[in-house]
């Protein structure tokens, strides 16, 4: 297997996406399908061991945090007191100045109304007297200044918290990206590429995600919940010990609940890959569906199809969306049972209006986080799975550094040789073996044989891609592994088989190997590989920008504009590697005149499948097997009879042969 | 665009809307009931110390909470069918309005892009649907009820509420309005370091050879630091909300007390309501919460409409014709009349001044540079594009005017890339003429050189084909797609480059098939070998897409320079010669 054939997994777009909604909000994670990390602990300890960086801010963040939950839970209690005071005074005003408050009981209860006593009892009033609004005035200010400022330590923290989680994200972003310039290609074979494109862009998102809104919320929603739970038992035992039954109840409720939607959400995922392939498929040939005549019936299935994604996703989402009213009727519940049942309390005279009324706010502060923090935990699960994935791309061993002291050979026309070089890509099968060759300044050299033969292997040492396994490559006779990899590759020009460009204007992808270059050498390096020739029937001419969705050059072409990149860039040694492979047969022979200039005062490397390409060559190596099985120019090869003459034969002999008319063409 | 898509895809399920609205605010109202009943429990039964009467209102409450979530449930039910409806008829619209696509618009945005339009793209417009009827629908509802509940309880203190309320949906409004772009925003810029991270990846070994690691670093650096400076702004602006909320409802709270006690002291309100009040507030904010997912639903949902949006509002190139031909008298006969076509916006169209005839039992052969416009060219046959001007005519009647069944049915086309569609070889094969027999299809396999490795296969016609066709060879997949066309048996057969992952030997001997068995039909070859069409009946050499020369093999190589290149660019010296 060639190496340009292999690790090419197709770019599929993704399946089902891991988060359908995209994650915002507490219900972000809720009924999608998260992945356990396999090593939950180690990876989420050295996720929070990132934001080391960022200990003082860590340190304030939950201080600020802290502080901020203290403030807004003692809220409610303190307004209470503020009602209490109020209704003190209602029932004061209400009744004759005079007696104090203990005749007023004590009237009560030799009226035999005890009840109204046992209230009475428990509120403070001075019969007589209305409400006391400068006491009010004191409390209601007091409160103030607590959501005041609770406010404001809650949006420092946010501000702060925002500052860490970014630049965390950051560096994380930085340290992958400067990862993939220091591996080793051969960890790029070894990995899939979708699977690779995979972590180092859905991952770290996923980690980013959840970074922002697990690290805010669940410090909040935690300290709320504990808060909450001290400042009820502290106001009444017995009224906390009937709220606190709403946790193992919404907890059961959406357990259960989640444990029916996780079977149908995985049927809406099914559906929902279904459907895409269907999509995928009928998108993909579309131009067969119709000259087949088959969009009917491509409709119908997409139709069939949709009809049951639609089934499945509606019994996903109706299921699972009744969590939100279950939760809510479990408050609800707390709510009439802290009414009914303080308000039997207030009327004993056991806890005050206000407690109650602090009660009702508490219990409603607590059983939103507590349903948060369920979809939260999922949440953060998925990104420590991420996270670790993350993590193992940057465990992964970099290739070894450049020589400090690296030799530089003068520049000079680049006589490269190969000294008993011994390579293999996994340990246990050998590809080349004691492998010498000597490619002359200014001389081509073409590389021909059949697929797996090591003709690719061959330009990955040259071009250092790979460290051998025994002997040297030397660029006159500097041995190339002393030498920094960037000087190598500077000298070193390639074109290759799989066309790389990247999303910009042709101009700037010709412009890619010199930036500097000037208009007038894109455009003379354009039309030398034949790029000028197409270029203006696209619709923006040079300024057509090329991506991955549509645009109208095909793989010929785009293999014509990295050649013009090659132009330009104008190395010293010259590699190309299948680099006509589908542009047509006299368009490569025009180029490849137009290479001739290019190739004469440099050495030059061409490994072709089409035999025409290389028949000019100073050196034809014949490659078999990891090994060279015969050298010599065209004439004398084909004199030879040997490998290279068969190989010419099945490409130019048979065909002739066997035409109807039975004669070889143009004699 | 989002709301023209909304509009249109929502209106057929107005009555499952107005279930949603009506249940919706049956539960909004039950659950603000709760605290007036509250508020009787404490300002008769408590202050009376009525046990009774508070056990008795407990029940009603317990009543009211009960029909609350009965509502809430059948508000979800209605919710989920209409989002998810939605969604389904939003996903047919675009998969009907691309099916009507020709090549020219499926080109313009890309296969991938296509799918990404239909599935992801939908299901962000989906969520915004389901979310807004499940959940943030409650927020103006449950607001506007609270206002009508204060002033039902105290007409004088609801001054608050109707302060409170606009001053806490204007503020979240202004918030959400500048993150919505920002959003926006963010999203194109972690698209940006993305796209960057998966073209270092697929191109690392041209990053590394022309050692552009380096640059490389500083345009992810760029797009690194543009991303975090925008997802820093939105963070801050996020990191404002829920401070703002609970300080307005917090400050709310305390005028209610303030206020409420004055209006206690005069008599003129119970302690009660006060409390009624204060619930109020917190049901309020709990629903203001909700209405915050906007800012992340939004931001994502119109990016998508719009990307809907410019699918569904394309037109496709090539219309069919409003009275069609339906029938087509002839054998098969092609003919081009000075065609040209041209991409909108082009300097210099593709094809230009074309004239031509193709007759049934004749092969015509088209040679010509990459880029010269030859698959373009025949794909003007089946109407995958239209003519820019001039026409292009079969059985004398111009394609244009031929209803498309009609067309399609006489046109065999093997494209260039032999896609294979996920099924057997048999469903492949069987894909123009569902009908047709096993011996047909063995027929087809054996002119199409591709019996011996069918027959190979365990499962024979039985095997199995994955999507693309990827689990058999490229020189297996275009015999198969070969055979498919000549199970249908048309009239004209089209080959584009479809000969060229097949060694020379079984090229020749499939052409000799092709033409003992279907001596009648039109055959049109587009080649890059000279091998494949040496024996046409008329070869046409296509440069700059226009004709440059026309004519037999061994007319051409001493009339057309061109071609004589060609020829010379395939065979050695002495073989040309």
């Amino acid at each position: 297997m060639s190496d340009s054939e292999k690790s090419e997994a197709p770019a599929r777009p993704a399946g089902p996406p891991r988060r359908g909604t995209g994650g915002g909000g507490p219900f972000g994670g809720m009924g999608m399908p998260t992945e356990k990390s396999i090593t939950f602990g180690p990876s989420a300890r050295r996720l929070i061991g990132r934001l080391r960086p960022e200990a003082i801010g860590v340190f304030f963040v939950v201080l600020l945090g802290a502080i901020s939950v203290l403030l807004s839970v003692t809220g409610p209690k303190v307004l209470g007191m503020a009602t209490d005071i109020i209704f003190g005074g209602a029932i004061g005003g209400q009744m004759p100045s005079g007696p104090t408050k203990a005749e007023v009981i004590a009237g009560l209860v030799a009226q035999g109304n005890q009840q109204q006593a046992d209230l009475l009892g428990n509120i403070d009033f001075t019969p007589g007297v209305g409400i006391d609004f400068s006491a009010l005035q004191v409390v209601l200010g007091f409160v103030l200044l607590l959501y005041v400022f609770s406010s404001v330590f809650q949006y420092v923290q946010g501000f702060v918290l925002n500052g860490i989680t970014q630049r965390t994200v950051f560096r994380l972003r930085s340290d992958v990206e400067s990862k993939i310039h220091r591996l080793p290609l051969s960890y790029f074979d070894k990995m899939p590429r979708g699977e690779l494109l995979s972590r180092v862009t859905n991952d770290i998102d996923n980690v980013s995600q959840s970074l922002q809104q697990t690290l805010s919320q669940m410090l909040t929603s935690i300290l709320t919940v504990i808060g909450v739970v001290v400042m009820m038992f502290l106001i009444s035992p017995l009224l906390a010990a009937i709220a606190l039954v709403a946790i193992p109840l919404t907890l059961g409720i959406t357990v259960v609940i989640a444990k029916r939607s996780q079977k149908l959400f995985a049927a809406q995922w099914k559906h929902t890959g279904e459907l895409n392939a269907q999509i995928e498929e009928g998108y993909s040939g579309h131009a067969l569906v119709k000259v087949f005549g088959r969009h009917r019936e491509v409709e119908a299935r997409f139709g069939e199809k949709n009809e049951e994604l639609f089934k499945a996703s509606f019994g996903a989402q109706f299921i699972s969306g009744i969590i939100m009213p279950a939760t809510t009727f479990v408050g609800n519940l707390v709510y009439v049972a802290i009414a009914v049942v303080g308000g039997i309390l207030v009327a004993g005279g056991s806890i005050k209006i206000g407690d109650v009324q602090a009660f009702i706010q508490y219990s409603r502060q607590f059983t939103q986080p507590l349903a948060q923090l369920g979809s939260l935990v999922n949440l953060l699960q998925s990104g420590v799975a991420s996270a670790e994935r993350v993590f193992e791309l940057l465990d992964a061993v970099e290739q070894s550094p450049d020589p400090l002291d690296a030799a530089s050979p003068a520049p000079t026309a680049g006589r490269l040789a190969f000294e008993h070089v011994s390579f293999r890509y996994a340990a246990e099968t050998p590809l080349i073996d004691d492998l010498s060759l000597v490619a002359e300044p200014g001389s081509t050299v073409a590389i021909v044989g059949p697929t797996g033969a090591g003709k690719t292997t061959l330009v990955n040492l040259i071009m250092r891609f790979y460290e051998l396994d025994g002997g040297k490559i030397t660029l006159d006779g500097v041995d190339i592994s002393t030498m920094t990899r960037g000087d190598l590759r500077d000298r070193t020009g390639m074109v290759l088989q799989d066309t790389w460009l990247f999303k910009g204007s042709i101009r700037d992808n010709i412009a890619y190997g010199r930036p500097d270059a000037t208009e007038e050498e894109i455009l003379e390096a354009a039309t030398q590989a034949y790029v000028d020739r197409f270029v203006h029937v696209l619709p923006d001419g040079y300024d057509t920008v090329l991506d991955d969705e549509g645009s109208n050059v095909s793989a010929g072409e785009k293999q014509l504009i990295t050649i013009a990149r090659a132009f330009l860039s104008r190395p010293e040694v010259l590699i190309l590697d299948e680099a006509t492979s589908s542009v047509d047969t006299r368009t490569e022979l025009l180029v490849q005149r137009a290479m001739q200039e290019l190739r004469k005062a440099r050495t030059s490397f061409v490994i072709a499948h089409r035999l025409s390409t290389i028949r000019d060559a100073d050196l034809i190596l014949v490659m078999e097997a990891g090994a060279i099985v015969e050298q010599g120019t065209h004439a004398q090869l084909i004199g030879k009879g040997g490998a290279y003459a068969r190989l010419y034969e099945a490409q130019f002999a048979a065909p002739l042969e066997e035409t109807p008319e039975g004669t070889p063409v143009g004699r | 665009m989002l709301g023209r898509i909304l509009v249109r895809f929502v209106k057929p399920y107005w009555p499952l809307l107005v279930g949603v609205l009506v249940f919706q605010g049956a539960q909004s109202i039950a659950s603000l009931w709760l605290p007036s009943l509250n508020a009787d429990i404490i300002d008769t039964g408590v202050a009376q110390g009525k046990i009774d009467y508070i056990i008795q209102v407990g029940g009603i409450m317990l009543a009211v909470t009960l029909g609350q979530i009965i509502c809430a449930i059948v508000a979800v039910y209605f919710g989920a069918r209409l989002a998810m409806a939605f969604g389904r008829d939003l996903r047919a619209a675009i998969f009907a309005r691309v099916g009507e696509f020709s090549e020219q618009e499926v080109s313009r945005f890309g296969a991938p892009s296509l799918i990404t339009r239909t599935t992801n793209d939908v299901q962000q417009v989906q969520m915004l649907v389901l979310m807004t009827c499940t959940l943030i629908i409650s927020t103006p509802i449950l607001a506007i009820g609270g206002v009508i509940f204060a002033i039902r309880e105290d007409p004088t203190l609801s001054w608050i509420m109707v302060v409170a309320i606009p001053v806490l949906l204007v503020a979240i409004g202004l918030i959400i309005i500048r993150m919505v772009p920002l959003f926006r925003k963010m999203q194109e810029r972690i698209d940006g370091v993305n796209r960057i991270l998966r073209e270092q990846l697929t191109g690392i070994r041209v990053v590394r050879a022309f050692v552009r690691e380096p640059v490389e670093t500083a345009r992810f650096g760029g797009a690194n630091e543009a991303l975090t400076d925008t997802a820093m702004r939105a963070g801050r602006l996020f990191a404002l909300m829920f401070p703002i909320v609970f300080l307005v409802l917090n400050l709310s709270s305390v005028a209610v007390l303030w206020f409420g006690a004055y209006r206690i002291d005069s008599g003129d309100l119970e302690v009660g309501s006060l409390i009624a009040f204060l619930s109020y507030l917190v049901q309020i904010l709990m629903a203001v919460l909700f209405a915050t997912f906007l800012a992340f639903l939004l931001p994502r949902a119109t990016v998508s409409a719009t990307r809907i949006g410019q699918v569904l509002e394309t037109e496709s190139s090539v219309k069919p014709s409003v009275a069609p031909v339906t029938e087509l008298h002839g054998t098969g006969l092609v003919e081009l009349r000075d065609v040209e076509f041209s991409y909108p916006g082009a300097d210099s169209p593709v094809l230009r001044g074309l004239t031509f005839d193709a007759k049934p039992g004749t092969t015509t052969a088209i040679v010509g540079s990459t880029g010269a416009g030859k698959t373009t060219l025949v794909n003007l046959l089946p109407r995958l594009f239209d003519v820019s001007t001039g026409s292009v005519l079969i059985d004398g009647v111009d394609v244009r005017e031929v209803d498309p069944d009609l067309l399609w049915g006489r046109i065999g086309l093997v494209p260039q890339r032999a896609y294979l569609f996920s099924g057997t070889i048999a469903s492949n094969l069987r894909y123009g003429k569902p009908d047709a027999t096993d011996d047909e299809l063995w027929a087809a396999l054996e002119v199409a050189q591709g019996k011996d490795f069918v027959d190979a296969m365990p499962e024979k016609l039985d095997a199995p084909i994955t999507q693309g066709g990827t689990n058999v060879s490229g020189g297996q997949r275009q015999r198969l797609a070969i055979a498919r066309a000549l199970v249908k048996r048309p009239e004209i057969y089209v080959f584009d480059d479809s000969f060229s992952a097949l060694d020379t030997a079984t090229d020749a001997r499939l052409r000799a098939a092709l033409t003992r068995a279907v001596p009648e039909a039109t055959k049109i070859i587009v080649a890059q070998r000279v091998a494949t069409i040496i024996d046409a009946d008329q070869i046409l050499v296509l440069d700059h897409g226009a004709i440059v020369a026309r004519g037999t093999h061994s007319e051409l190589l001493t009339t057309s320079a061109e071609y004589a290149e060609i020829v010379a660019s395939q065979l050695s010296a002495e073989e040309a010669a």
